[in-house]
């Protein structure tokens, strides 16, 4: 009998400490199976954030830093600007990327810097306790919106793959999921086209990941399912905002 | 080398540091430090080396960050504002023992404040500025020169003990023109020895992790420590001062950067009048030159600090000589010179027989 | 016949899997493992076919997959 899946090589052997029913483990995975394929790990470095991932930095077979909170892109720049011949990706959650991080993520972007981004989108901030993300979306209640993310007081959710596929340096922006296996196997496919076009050189690449935080949600991992496909998918549509190679 | 130059202390700021092998330089504009970023935007890609305008002080540090993990030398530069904005990246600079280099042009503060030249970081500069405890090197030019030839230095001593070295500058230093030379060589980067630490092709070692923390119960601590020990050879071997006048006088001013060229002017006319003082002018504020300090404190009456603040590096010269002999004030805060004049006045009062530790001038 | 294997250790009872599998082949220990957690038990080999869908969604990288 052979072995259809296997541990991928550039993912430690070690155990995963995420919560039962994270994103993160999967996705992980993901990104280290995409090293593998692309046969890139002996030259990646990879930038980890401030985050529940902030231990992203045990986990891939590659040289690490871990960051700032929210300058994952900034720290990626000086890297990869330093060594161009490096492939290097920043891995980010929503606080991480669309609150303080915000100026970063939209200016590398803008500069069109050849790196991959990463960004978990869990609708919540997880190492932190369950406080609104720039994701919460209205009506969901969170430790600093106790009755539910209010207009009047909190404004509106971002939608950030949106948001960024107006800069024309914003080369490849994906959205997908990871709450069904079908769409875990597509998020793969979007995160080796990610990391495809720094190989090729192509510019920024960024792949949006709707993702579990069942603990801080205080839902079950199936029903943190539920809640992706029910509730975060009409906000945050899942599919492709620019691929620069397709002409789009 | 050798050839004499015309520069802009901030051009030269920016040409030493290349000199001394910078490859990677990212920054904001801000005055009075906009010619540095200026000058680095063509002379980086001439030397081979990359150039960003970051959209922050903030992501400038960030950028930094990231460059000198490669083991590349890199810099940043900012003035007052925008080295606070500055000061979580620095503090994760230290904690990830990165020897980075970075510039701070002083201006008016605090707050907006204004863009004339001022000394009001001190504090913010050699008492950490970031969170947590760690130690910066800082070095103060007082020249063109100066700032043209202490970025190597910077590099040399950053890159020995692994702690961030900084040059602390003013705004005055940073536009007026003067004569120089660069003493050294130009360093050829390639040339220099990759650290066993720094991160990148992976292929054929073991992977490597540059980071700031460590969440197992007393393994901090551990990592603090062992940086202490570095702090503490700085400490021993590092320091840089100049002295003039010391040797038989009464009174000796204190005073780094723009503040020590106005000292010149007065020690030159409190000479002619006859006056027994002399200067010391710490080139390195940290560490702090404490011997000639207190070798001086033994036979003078007092010290005068002159500083364009409300008085920060005063508390260093207190600390150093035990508070044995009076250290005098004479502050100007808010971006103005001091003239040769106004500190011969103070330094007549500092010589007055039985003149108590005071604050000399502070209009 | 394809089958799967679920590291006791590594998972943590998520039922991620459960949900993935088209054949129900999977289901929740009644016993504990030395993890605290209940974990998945591979309940019906029979119908396996070695889609490995169950292995794409674990987010603990605990079920190999066997054809």
């Amino acid at each position: 009998m052979l072995q259809v899946t296997k541990r991928p090589k550039s993912l430690i052997d070690v155990k995963m400490h995420y919560c039962p029913g994270c994103g993160h483990g999967i996705v992980h995975r993901l990104v280290a199976e995409c090293l593998d394929e692309l046969d890139i790990c002996s030259r990646t470095v990879g930038v980890a954030p401030v985050g529940c991932s902030v231990f992203a930095d045990h986990y891939f077979n590659c040289d690490m830093i871990q960051g700032a909170h929210g300058r994952g892109p900034a720290i990626a720049t000086g890297i990869k600007r330093s060594r161009p011949e490096c492939i290097v990706f920043s891995y980010q959650g929503d606080g991480d990327l669309a609150s303080i991080g915000m100026a970063e993520t939209v200016h590398s972007a803008a500069r069109s810097e050849n790196i991959t981004v990463v960004f978990i989108n869990n609708s919540i901030y997880g190492m932190t306790g369950g406080q609104m993300a720039p994701t919460t979306l209205i009506g969901q209640k969170s430790t600093t919106s106790p009755k539910g993310r209010a207009i009047g007081v909190n404004g509106y959710p971002i939608r950030v793959c949106e948001m960024l596929a107006q800069l024309d340096g914003a080369r490849y922006l994906e959205r997908t999921s990871v709450h069904t296996a079908a769409h875990v196997i597509k998020t793969k496919k979007a995160l080796k086209k990610a990391f495809q076009y720094q190989v090729d050189g192509k510019g920024f690449a960024m792949v949006e990941v709707l993702s579990m935080c069942p603990t801080n949600l205080a839902l079950s991992p199936r029903d943190n399912t539920k809640f992706i496909a029910e509730q975060m998918m009409p906000q945050y549509p899942l599919g492709v905002f620019k691929d620069a190679e397709g002409g789009k | 080398m050798g050839e004499r130059l015309l520069m802009k202390g901030n051009d030269a700021l920016a040409e030493g540091a290349v000199r001394a092998g910078c490859r990677f330089f990212a920054g904001y504009p801000i005055t009075p430090q906009n010619e540095v970023p200026e000058y680095m935007s063509w002379r980086m890609p001439e030397a081979g080396g990359a150039f960003v305008q970051a959209e922050s002080e903030v992501a400038a540090i960030n950028m930094l960050f990231g460059a000198a993990a490669t083991g590349i030398r890199a810099m940043t530069s900012s003035s007052s504002p925008g080295v606070s904005l500055k000061q979580e990246g620095i503090s994760y600079c230290a904690g990830a023992d990165l020897p980075i280099f970075f510039a701070n042009v002083m201006r008016g503060g605090p707050g907006l404040g204004n863009i004339a030249g001022a000394q009001g970081d001190y504090y913010q500069s050699v008492r950490g500025g970031g969170h947590g405890d760690y130690r910066t090197l800082v070095l103060a030019p007082n020249s063109a020169e100066e700032m043209g030839n202490l970025p190597l230095k910077c590099y040399e001593l950053a890159e020995k003990y692994r702690i961030p070295a900084m040059i602390l500058a003013d705004g005055v230093l940073g536009q007026m023109m003067e004569p120089l030379e660069f003493k050294a060589d130009a360093v050829d980067p390639a040339k220099l020895k990759v650290p066993d630490w720094a991160l990148g092709v992976n292929k054929g070692r073991a992977r490597r992790m540059v980071g700031s923390y460590d969440l197992r119960d007393g393994e901090l601590e551990k990592m603090i420590l062992a940086r202490v020990q570095r702090y503490k050879e700085a400490e021993e071997k590092e320091a840089l001062w100049e002295t003039k006048n010391c040797e038989d006088a009464e009174v000796v001013m204190v005073a780094y950067g723009i503040a020590s060229r106005a000292c010149l002017a007065a020690l030159k006319l409190a000479r002619e009048q006859g006056l027994k003082v002399g200067l010391l002018r710490p080139i390195t504020l940290w560490p702090f030159p404490k011997k000639p300090l207190i070798e001086l404190s033994r036979r003078v009456k007092s010290f005068v600090a002159v500083e364009l603040s409300l008085g920060q590096m005063i508390d260093d010269v207190k600390l150093s000589i035990d508070c044995r002999v009076p250290v005098h004030l004479h502050a100007r805060p808010g971006g103005v010179i001091p003239t040769g004049e106004e500190i011969v006045e103070s330094l007549k009062k500092a010589l007055k027989a039985g003149a108590k530790q005071g604050v000399l001038c502070c209009k | 016949m394809p089958e799967i294997k679920v590291d006791e250790q590594r998972c943590k009872g998520c039922e991620l899997c459960i949900t993935a599998c088209p054949k129900q082949c999977i289901q929740m220990s009644e016993s504990f493992s030395v993890t605290g957690y209940y974990p998945a038990k591979f309940c019906k080999p029979e119908a396996c076919t070695g889609c490995a869908l169950c292995a794409q969604i674990c987010p603990d990288v605990a079920i190999e997959v066997w054809k």
